[in-house]
């Protein structure tokens, strides 16, 4: 978790959460690029229609901004995989800049897997996970629930240093 | 104004640059204006903000504040609104500068839509 040094919010990371967050990174990345299709879910909330009840007018703003908005998210995932230690782990030391393109970034990856989740207002995510691990604790429901919790405590810890 | 000539000039405004510190206040606060006797073209446009079950409350309110250089209360009090009416109005002006929040609040990974008040 984030904690405030100075001028910095400095984290350390296992091996393992250096390689879970390598790995969301990647994989919003890869949404924004090859992967990307306006029909998929994920790619739907992260670029919303502006006008939800014209579909012409946002198709055509869409076109205007869609280059943008894109590239700016592809970045920002790329800053956390700038940032982050090799396979080895450990610590990573972010400026205020460099903050502000995590905390995007992680936003980004907990909206993606938030859609996957089928993440609901009504959802209790620790329920969630206690049902996951009845079910069947070794599921691959299980890890991901997982990691969108660890994904949103790191992401509130990074805030906190961040405006302290 | 039409459809094309907004995005005119959408395109030439500046990208949301994320640059330092926060923003200061570029758009008039959201108001009740009595907007019922004003002709339809004349009605201003707004950006809302729509509840979403991802959002960290606090991330919420952080962009509010860079976005719009709100102060914490009034950046509070907006995402509290989105958050218990699922909805909540959070600038109005021209349709341009609209769109152009909205589109920097979809940067930041909000929710946000363009309607006229």
């Amino acid at each position: 978790m984030f904690r405030r040094y100075g001028e910095h919010c400095v984290a350390t990371f296992a091996p393992d959460e250096a390689r879970v967050l390598r790995k969301v990174a990647s994989e919003v990345v890869g949404l924004l690029t090859d992967g990307f299709d306006l029909a998929d879910p994920v790619v739907d909330r992260l670029f919303p229609d502006i006008y939800p009840t014209n579909a012409e007018e946002s198709a055509e703003f869409r076109r205007f901004t869609e280059g943008d908005l894109k590239t700016g998210k592809i970045d920002q995932a790329g800053a956390i995989l700038a940032a982050l230690p090799s396979s080895t782990g450990g610590e990573v030391r972010l400026d205020r800049e460099s903050a502000e393109a995590w905390l995007r970034a992680l936003n980004d990856a907990r909206l993606a897997m938030g859609v996957r989740l089928d993440i609901s207002v009504e959802t209790d995510l620790g329920e969630e996970l206690d049902d996951a691990v009845l079910s069947d604790p070794s599921s691959s429901r299980v890890f991901q629930l997982s990691v969108y919790a660890y994904l949103g405590y790191l992401q509130e810890s990074l805030l906190t240093a961040l405006i302290e | 104004m039409s459809a094309s000539e907004a995005h005119v000039a959408v395109v030439g405004a500046s990208i949301c640059s994320y640059d330092g510190g926060v923003a200061a206040p570029q758009t008039t606060p959201v108001q009740s204006p009595d907007v019922e006797t004003l002709p339809a073209t004349d009605r201003p446009w707004i950006t809302v903000v729509h509840d979403d079950p991802v959002n960290l409350m606090t991330y919420v309110t952080w962009v509010f504040q860079k976005q719009f250089g709100y102060d914490h209360d009034k950046a509070q009090a907006l995402m509290l609104d989105v958050h218990n009416k699922g909805r909540a109005a959070v600038s109005a002006g021209a349709r341009e500068r609209m769109e152009y929040d909205a589109s920097c609040l979809h940067g930041y990974g909000l929710w946000a839509t363009v309607e006229q008040h």
